[in-house]
C-alpha cells in the first residue's frame, strides 16, 4: 500500500518564503548588486529596486510591450524574465539608449528625436517600450517595408493610437541610416 | 532701447510637445513611479463572485508570512464617511457611489475584498494568493438583453446638467412614419468596452508625520484626470483636512475617461498609509482594470422615414444602456439626430437597466459614438432605400439649426468637411452597388458618416507670474492625459505676452495650483486655455501700469486697447518703436514678480442662444476577405471642423488617436461577459483586442477652417472626442458596400460576416 499523503500538504502553501538573494545586474553599462527575492521579474527589479522607472508596466503578462528592454541588443519583454536569469547579460533600458547606441551619451538617440519630431506618442506611457522595440527592430534588420514595420512593431500597444506617427518616426531613422 | 529680437507667434504652428524629451527618455514619472524610502506595497484581492456576501475571510496564512504588514478587509477597516454625499465626485452619477471594504456585501465580480500590504511587492503579491474567502452567493443578473423588460427612466441628479435627458417628442412620428414612402428600421447591439489605458491604475501615497489633526500629511501621486477630484474625495471620505492632502499627477498614462472618477486603489492606498503611518503604493493588475467603470453595453432602435426626394421627416431613436444597481449612469445616445437633421416628427427615448456590474463610466465620446453609429448606419440604409448617394442624403437634410433646442449653431462648417473630405477621398467615383469592387479575394467597400460632439467650456482658474528673471510661469491644477495640455497652454501664454515658448513654464497636475475641474468632455483646451489667456492678460495689464509709472513714460494716458505684446516687449500698436521690454518692466516692480490669478467663466449670456459643437465627415475604405470574413480598414479621410486649431501637430495626433479608437471599436473591442459567473472573461490585453500597429493603415486628417467667437474667447473646440464619433458608422457602411451585408452590431467580428 502506498503511504498516505500527509493531510493538506498539497493544498496548504507554506507560510514561509525562500530568502532574498544577491543578484548582480549590468544595466546601461553599470553593474549593480541587488538583494531581491528570486522570483522578482527583471521589470520589477528595474522599477522598484533600481529606480529605473522609464521601463513601464502595462500588463505584466507579455501582452502589451510597454516593458520592452534590450538584453544583449535583443528586445525582450522584461516582465517575462526574472532578474536572476539576466546576471551577466548586457541590459539596456530607455535611460541608456543614447549611451549604448550613439556616440553622444548625453544627447538623444535618433529614434528619440524622430519620435518627438513626428509626435509619435501622446500620453508617453508606451513610448520607452516603443523606442526600445524599434532599436531592437533595427538591430534585427528584418524590416524592409512599411508593412514590415507595422507587423514587427505590433507587440507594442499604443492605446493613444499614435501608430502612423510611430511608423513614420522609425522610417525616418531607417531612411537616414540607408542614405 | 535695444532692438527687440523677432519672436514668431506659436499658436497655429505645428510645435513639438514641450514634454517630449521627458517622455522619450523615460524621465516623465507616472503615479507608480515616485519611489520614496520605506515604501510599502499593497496588492488587491478581488471577489470571485458577482453578488452575495462574504461569509468569512481567512487572512491568517497571509499575515503569518514574513514581511506582511497588514491585511485590510471590511472587518478591520477604520471608520470612514457615513453619507453617500461624501463619496460623490465630480463625475458621480445619481445614486450611492461604491464604497470599497465597506461591508460584507458583494455587488459585482472583481470587487476589492482585501488589501494585502507588505514590505515588498513580491511578498504582497504572493500573500494575496493566500487569502481565502468563503461566500454566500446570490443570483446575479448581468445580461442586458435578457433584462430589457426591466428598463426604466434613469434618475436625475447633478450629472444631468451635462447629460440632459432626450428632448420631448415633436410632431407625430407614428403617423408620418406610417405614411412615408421610404422607411427603414433597425436594432443595434453594442458590447461593453473597457478603457484600458496603457498605465495601470496606481496610487503612491507618501506619508509624513504631523498634519492639522496629528494623523499625518499625505502627498498622493494618483492616476487621475483631475487632481482636485481625487483630493476632495480623499478629504471627504476619510475626514482629512484638505491642507493635509496634496495630490499630484504630472503625467498620466492615458485616461480616455477612466480617470474621471477616483478609483478604488486611491481609497485603499490612503487607508493603508493612514493606518500603518507609512508610505504605500497600490497598483492594480491588468485584470483588475476590468473591475471598475466601462462603456455600457447598449441596445438601440432607429427608425427613419423620408419623402421620395430624400427629405427626412420622421426619426425615432431609442436606447437602453446597462447601469449598476447602485448608480444610474447615463449618456447622451439618442439626442444627436435631432441636432444634426431637421425632421419635424421625432421621438427619442433613453432608458437604463440596473445589473450586477460596476457603474459604467464615460469612455471617449460616451453616448456620442454609440448613438451616432446607429443613426449614421440608419442614414446609409435609408440612402440605399431611396437609391440616393449617402453623401447627397446628408446634404439634402443639412441644417444650421439645432432643432432639439431650436437655436443656431455657434459655427458649423460641416458642409465644408463633406466637400473637402469627399474630394480627398475620391468619393465621386464611387459605384454605389454593393460588392462592385474586388481585388484578388478581397471585397472593397467605401462608406461615409458624420460625427458631432459638444464644444463645452467649464469654469477654471489659472495663475500667471512674470518672475524677476523675466521668465513666465503659468499654472493650473488641470491634467495632460496625452492631449497636449502642457504644450498648448505654453503656446497660449507665450503668445498672449509676446514671449518665446522657451521663456514660459506651464505647470499642472498639482492641487497646490489654481483650481480646475476634471479634464474630460473635450473641454480642457477651451476652459483652461481661456483661463491661461486671461491670467496672462491680467499680468499684461499690471505691466502696462508699471510702464505708465516709469520716468518720462511714453505710455502715459495709453489704454489697454492701444498696446500689444510682441518680441518680449510691451509696445504701442500705432508705433512699434515705442516699446519697453518685459524685463525692464518687471525690474520696476520693487524686486517682486508680477503675479495675477483669475477665474475664467464661460460667457453664458453670449453662449445661451447657440448650440456649440464640433463636426466631422468621415470617409472609409475597407477590404474584406471573402473567404475569411476579416476586415481591414485600408484608408480613412477624416475632415474636422473644430474651431481654431492651436497646434496642428498635437491636434492631428488627437484626431488620429480617435480614428484608431474608431477602428478598434468598429472591429475589435468587446468586453465579453460570462453570464454564468457575471464576470468579464477576456480581462487581458491578449483577449480584449485593441488595435495594434498592423491594424492601422492610411489615416488622413483635414482641419477645415472654422471661425467662432461665441464658443469661448480662444475660438477653440475640443478634439479629444470628435475623432472617434463618425468612425464606426463609416466603417460599418463601408463593410455593407463591400459585402452587401448590413451588420448593425459592434464590433463587426469575422463571425458576423461569414
Amino acid at each position: 500500500m502506498m503511504p498516505a499523503v500527509e493531510s493538506g500538504t498539497l493544498e496548504k502553501r507554506p507560510p514561509s518564503l525562500p530568502s532574498v538573494q544577491t543578484v548582480t545586474l549590468t544595466v546601461n553599462g553599470k553593474e549593480t548588486k541587488l538583494q531581491i527575492a528570486p522570483w522578482t521579474t527583471l521589470l520589477d527589479a528595474l522599477r522598484e529596486y533600481m529606480d529605473l522607472t522609464g521601463t513601464k508596466k502595462g500588463c505584466d503578462h507579455g501582452q502589451c510591450g510597454a516593458c520592452t528592454v534590450l538584453v544583449n541588443d535583443k528586445r525582450i519583454n522584461s516582465c517575462l524574465s526574472l532578474a536572476i536569469m539576466q546576471e551577466g547579460a548586457k541590459i539596456t533600458t530607455i535611460e541608456g539608449i543614447a549611451g549604448t547606441y550613439t556616440d553622444a551619451p548625453a544627447g538623444l538617440h535618433p529614434l528619440q528625436k524622430s519620435f518627438i519630431e513626428r509626435d509619435a506618442f501622446q500620453c508617453g506611457y508606451c513610448t520607452p517600450g516603443q523606442i526600445c522595440s524599434a532599436v531592437g527592430l533595427m538591430n534585427e534588420g528584418n524590416a524592409k517595408t512599411t508593412a514590415d514595420i507595422r507587423e514587427l512593431m505590433s507587440g507594442n500597444i499604443c492605446r493613444c493610437g499614435a501608430y502612423t506617427n510611430i511608423v513614420d518616426a522609425i522610417e525616418d531613422v531607417l531612411n537616414e541610416k540607408a542614405a | 532701447m535695444s532692438t527687440p529680437q523677432k519672436i514668431n507667434k506659436s499658436v497655429g504652428k505645428p510645435i513639438s510637445r514641450v514634454d517630449g524629451v521627458e517622455k522619450v527618455t523615460g524621465k516623465a514619472k507616472y503615479a507608480a513611479e515616485f519611489n520614496v524610502p520605506d515604501l510599502a506595497y499593497g496588492v488587491v484581492v478581488s471577489s470571485a463572485i458577482a453578488k452575495g456576501k462574504i461569509k468569512s475571510l481567512d487572512t491568517s496564512d497571509a499575515l503569518a508570512l514574513d514581511g506582511v504588514l497588514q491585511v485590510f478587509t471590511h472587518e478591520n477597516r477604520p471608520k470612514i464617511a457615513w453619507f453617500d454625499i461624501s463619496y460623490n465626485d465630480q463625475d458621480a452619477p445619481p445614486g450611492s457611489p461604491f464604497r470599497p471594504l465597506y461591508d460584507a456585501t458583494i455587488k459585482y465580480s472583481g470587487q476589492p475584498i482585501a488589501l494585502v500590504v507588505a514590505e515588498t511587492f513580491e511578498v504582497a503579491r504572493y500573500a494575496a494568493t493566500l487569502i481565502r474567502a468563503d461566500y454566500e452567493e446570490a443570483t446575479h443578473e448581468t445580461d442586458l438583453e435578457a433584462n430589457l423588460h426591466k428598463a426604466r427612466k434613469p434618475k436625475s441628479g447633478i450629472a444631468s446638467l451635462l447629460k440632459p435627458p432626450p428632448p420631448k417628442p415633436r410632431g407625430d412620428f407614428d403617423k408620418v412614419y406610417e405614411e412615408d414612402p421610404n422607411k427603414i428600421t433597425g436594432r443595434y447591439v453594442h458590447a461593453a468596452e473597457h478603457h484600458n489605458p496603457m498605465e495601470l491604475f496606481a496610487t503612491t501615497v507618501v506619508f509624513e508625520k504631523g498634519g492639522k489633526d496629528g494623523k499625518g500629511k499625505l502627498t498622493i501621486y494618483d492616476k487621475t484626470q483631475g487632481v482636485t477630484n481625487s483630493s476632495m474625495y480623499v478629504s471627504q471620505v476619510f475626514n482629512i483636512p484638505s491642507d493635509d492632502i496634496r495630490v499630484l499627477s504630472p503625467y498620466m498614462g492615458g485616461g480616455f475617461g477612466s480617470g474621471l472618477r477616483p478609483q478604488y486603489q486611491l481609497f485603499l492606498s490612503v487607508l493603508a498609509a493612514r493606518e500603518l503611518k507609512r508610505s504605500v503604493r497600490v497598483s492594480l493588475t491588468r485584470q483588475q482594470m476590468f473591475t471598475f467603470g466601462h462603456r455600457p453595453a447598449t441596445v438601440q432602435n432607429v427608425a427613419l422615414g423620408a419623402l421620395e426626394d430624400g427629405t427626412l421627416n420622421a426619426l425615432c431613436h431609442d436606447a437602453t444602456g446597462e447601469t449598476s444597481q447602485f448608480e444610474d449612469y447615463t449618456e447622451i445616445v439618442v439626442s444627436w439626430g435631432g441636432m444634426l437633421y431637421p425632421p419635424k416628427n421625432v421621438t427619442m427615448e433613453y432608458k437604463v437597466v440596473p445589473l450586477d456590474v460596476y457603474s459604467p463610466l464615460d469612455m471617449r465620446a460616451p453616448g456620442g459614438v454609440t448613438g451616432m453609429h446607429a443613426l449614421e448606419v440608419a442614414m446609409d440604409e435609408l440612402a440605399y432605400n431611396l437609391g440616393m448617394d449617402p453623401l447627397q442624403l446628408r446634404l439634402k437634410n443639412y441644417t444650421d439649426i439645432d432643432h432639439n433646442e431650436d437655436r443656431p449653431f455657434s459655427s458649423k462648417e460641416l458642409r465644408e468637411c463633406f466637400r473637402q473630405g469627399a474630394e480627398r477621398f475620391g468619393w465621386s467615383s464611387r459605384n454605389p452597388e454593393p460588392r462592385s469592387m474586388k481585388k484578388d479575394h478581397n471585397l472593397i467597400g467605401w462608406g461615409m458618416a458624420t460625427g458631432i460632439w459638444d464644444a463645452n467650456q467649464m469654469p477654471s482658474r489659472a495663475e500667471a507670474v512674470l518672475m524677476v528673471n523675466g521668465k513666465l510661469r503659468v499654472s493650473c491644477a488641470t491634467a495632460d492625459i496625452g492631449t497636449g495640455t502642457y504644450t498648448i497652454m505654453t503656446q497660449i501664454a507665450a503668445d498672449t505676452l509676446g514671449m518665446p515658448m522657451e521663456d514660459v513654464l506651464f505647470k499642472l497636475g498639482d492641487t497646490d495650483l489654481p483650481f480646475s475641474l476634471i479634464s474630460g468632455g473635450s473641454w480642457t483646451a477651451a476652459s483652461v486655455g481661456s483661463a491661461v489667456q486671461e491670467a496672462c492678460q491680467a499680468v499684461g495689464k499690471s505691466l502696462l501700469k508699471l510702464a505708465k509709472k516709469m520716468p518720462a513714460s511714453p505710455f502715459k494716458g495709453v489704454k489697454w486697447e492701444d498696446i500689444e505684446f510682441a518680441d518680449s516687449h510691451l509696445r504701442l500698436k500705432s508705433d512699434q518703436s515705442v516699446a519697453v521690454s518685459l524685463q525692464t518692466l518687471v525690474d520696476q516692480n520693487g524686486g517682486k514678480a508680477v503675479r495675477e490669478s483669475v477665474t475664467s467663466l464661460p460667457n453664458a449670456f453670449k453662449q445661451k442662444d447657440y448650440t456649440r459643437s464640433a463636426h466631422s465627415a468621415v470617409f472609409a475604405e475597407v477590404m474584406v476577405d471573402e473567404d475569411l470574413g476579416t476586415v481591414k480598414v485600408t484608408r480613412v479621410v477624416s475632415a474636422i471642423a473644430a474651431g481654431r486649431i492651436l497646434n496642428p501637430k498635437t491636434s492631428r495626433s488627437q484626431i488620429l488617436g480617435g480614428m484608431v479608437w474608431g477602428i478598434s471599436k468598429a472591429l475589435e473591442e468587446e468586453s465579453a461577459m460570462d453570464h454564468n459567473f457575471g464576470r468579464f472573461m477576456n480581462h487581458s490585453l491578449a483577449e480584449y483586442h485593441v488595435a495594434v500597429n498592423a491594424d492601422i493603415h492610411d489615416l488622413d486628417v483635414i482641419f477645415v477652417e472654422e471661425h467662432d467667437d461665441i464658443v469661448n474667447p480662444l475660438g477653440v473646440k475640443g478634439l479629444g472626442e470628435i475623432g472617434i464619433v463618425g468612425m464606426p458608422a463609416a466603417i460599418a457602411n463601408a463593410v455593407f458596400h463591400a459585402t452587401g451585408r448590413r451588420v448593425r452590431d459592434l464590433p463587426i467580428t469575422l463571425d458576423k460576416l461569414l
